[in-house]
């Protein structure tokens, strides 16, 4: 990606997220923040192609414990965003 | 292009928006319920269409799948199993472990003199700077939370000790950019530099504020993998990182802000250290029996339960439920007054009694239900201190002072239930508990809920 281009991406998904949660109401603070510490559980896809890629034995072991790591970054945030999300529910249901 | 490129690519940005519209949904009570989805159909759809990627090797296949499935499954019995008091470490290991993840990616990137151009080694180097301090401080923070890491940790010139070390890690980090030899080396010192930094960062920071923290560490595990994905040339992580960094820095600040502990004073301390050692504070309180208590309650027409870290450690939302229910049987209003700060958690008491099954309807927050203490016969606080304390909006020498507070002292009588004579966790005496209309019900918060629960039904 040029230059230009990778700042144009850069500084417009920076407006995007600040944008997004603006306006979230302090009942849904943890859950989003659980939210987000999953979306960047997408690192696993670095990883998995930086292990695809590991040539030497040293190399191998950094994108082993890079993919383990990205892993349960996602399915760990996964799982705990959506029971967060759950005990939100729960609470306004009976509204 | 070719086709796998293409589809790789097709699928990538696919996932970005996917993301994108899981946070947005996330970030609004109407549609939060179903917005993980997204962003997990984002995830999986990213983590599928790698394994077409060009160029990886079988072998590293096999060893990719085994490493997705023992972080994968150790990861989601931990996050099944985990209570939901407990999710905040949950989510300081979440962004310490994707952290971790760049940073070892950087390593990568790094280890090798001269495999990539200058921009892009001093990309890879950032990158791998910020995953190292929010790897190390998350996991940090995450013993914090455990209880295993004891007291916050602090001694004169800590801020420029630990901007010492990192800076220190920046100098190795740019000599990675010259042709010198030993590059593995000069790579492990420089992060061996950089865990310590954020160490370092962290060891001051109060439990209390770990959460405040966290959300800043995710902040910088989203900047951490934006950075790699431009030295991989992978949209999706500079997408959704960056995304997550700027959405992760300014829910830091709105956290920061409800629990009235903005994020400088979180990390280089503030006016609350000096006093936070405080357990011991002097002063009998006018204490009240639970029958006299239950008398109390049975006969007023307007109720407000304020509850508090007493409440959570107790457990004991459910006899502070079935104690609601019982008055509202009898005719009495009661209301729930949810200080967004009580609790050690931002919306704690809100988890918590969602979870327990409160009806949305009957909780407030500060603003809706302050004007309503005039009127309020009892009000009950359940553990809470800080939250309730009137030196808020009168003292200005006191910590806690212009933080927005309960006026819970302006109800007619005020029953407050608490477990020993200590001050807050803030560390500042709470001079309600010695005013006229204010009488106290030791005990531990559950077993005097069911003591109330009892004397209201023998009404």
């Amino acid at each position: 990606m040029t230059g230009f281009i990778a700042l144009y991406v850069f500084v417009l998904a920076a407006i995007a997220g600040y944008e997004i949660v603006a306006r979230v109401p302090a009942s849904l603070h943890v859950p989003l923040l659980s939210g987000l510490s999953f979306v960047h559980g997408i690192v696993l896809v670095g990883a998995m192609v930086a292990l695809g890629h590991a040539q030497t034995a040293l190399e191998q072991v950094f994108a082993f414990l890079a993919v383990t790591l990205a892993a349960g970054n996602a399915v760990g945030g996964y799982v705990i965003t959506d029971r967060l999300l759950g005990a939100v529910r729960s609470g306004g249901r009976k509204k | 292009m070719d086709f796998r490129s293409f589809l790789i690519a097709l699928v990538y940005f696919v996932a970005a928006v996917l993301l994108i519209v899981g946070i947005k949904r996330m970030s609004s009570p109407r549609t939060a319920r179903g917005s993980i989805l997204w962003a997990g159909w984002g995830v999986l759809l990213a983590t599928l269409v790698t394994f077409f990627w060009p160029g990886l090797s079988p072998d590293n296949v096999i060893l990719i799948v085994a490493a997705i499935a023992v972080g994968g499954s150790l990861a989601w019995y931990a996050g099944r199993r985990v209570a939901m008091t407990d999710m905040p470490q949950m989510i300081a290991l979440c962004s310490g472990m994707g952290g971790g993840a760049a940073a070892a990616i950087a390593a990568i990137e790094l280890m090798e003199a001269g495999r990539h151009g200058l921009t892009v080694t001093l990309l890879a180097m950032l990158g791998g700077l910020v995953g190292s301090v929010s790897f190390s401080g998350s996991l940090l923070g995450f013993a914090k939370l455990r209880g295993w890491a004891g007291r916050p940790v602090r001694f004169k010139a800590r801020n420029q000790a630990s901007a010492a070390v990192l800076l220190m890690a920046a100098v190795f980090g740019l000599m990675l950019m010259g042709d010198y030899p030993s590059h593995t080396t000069m790579t492990l010192i420089f992060f061996g530099l950089a865990l310590a930094g954020g160490i370092m960062m962290s060891l001051p920071v109060a439990s209390a504020d770990v959460p405040v923290a966290v959300s800043f560490y995710t902040a910088l595990t989203g900047l951490a993998v934006a950075l790699e994905g431009f030295v991989l040339g992978n949209e999706a992580m500079i997408i959704a990182g960056t995304v997550v960094a700027a959405a992760g820095a300014l829910l830091t600040h709105r956290m920061g802000g409800a629990v009235h502990r903005p994020l400088d004073r979180v990390l280089f301390g503030g006016p609350a250290d000096a006093a936070a050692d405080g357990s011991a504070g002097a002063g009998d309180f006018p204490e009240i029996a639970a029958g006299d208590a239950g008398n109390l309650l049975a006969s007023a027409r307007r109720v407000a339960i304020v509850p508090g870290y007493g409440m959570a450690a107790a457990r004991a939302q459910h006899e502070v439920l079935e104690l609601a229910r019982l008055l509202r049987k009898r005719g009495i209003k009661v209301r729930f007054a949810i200080h967004p700060a009580a609790g050690r958690i931002p919306s704690h008491m809100s988890l918590l009694l969602a979870e327990a099954g409160a009806a949305y309807e009957h909780t407030g927050e500060p603003e809706d239900v302050n004007p309503e203490f005039d009127t309020t016969d009892v009000c009950l606080v359940v553990g809470a201190n800080d939250v309730v304390n009137p030196a808020a909006r009168t003292d200005t020498s006191s910590p806690l002072y212009g933080m927005p507070i309960l006026n819970a002292d302006r109800s007619r009588n005020v029953i407050v239930i608490k477990r020993g004579r200590g001050r807050g966790f803030s560390g500042t005496e709470n001079p309600l508990f010695l005013l006229d209309n204010v009488r106290v019900l030791s005990g531990e918060g559950d077993v005097a809920v069911t003591e109330l629960i009892r004397a209201v039904e023998a009404i």
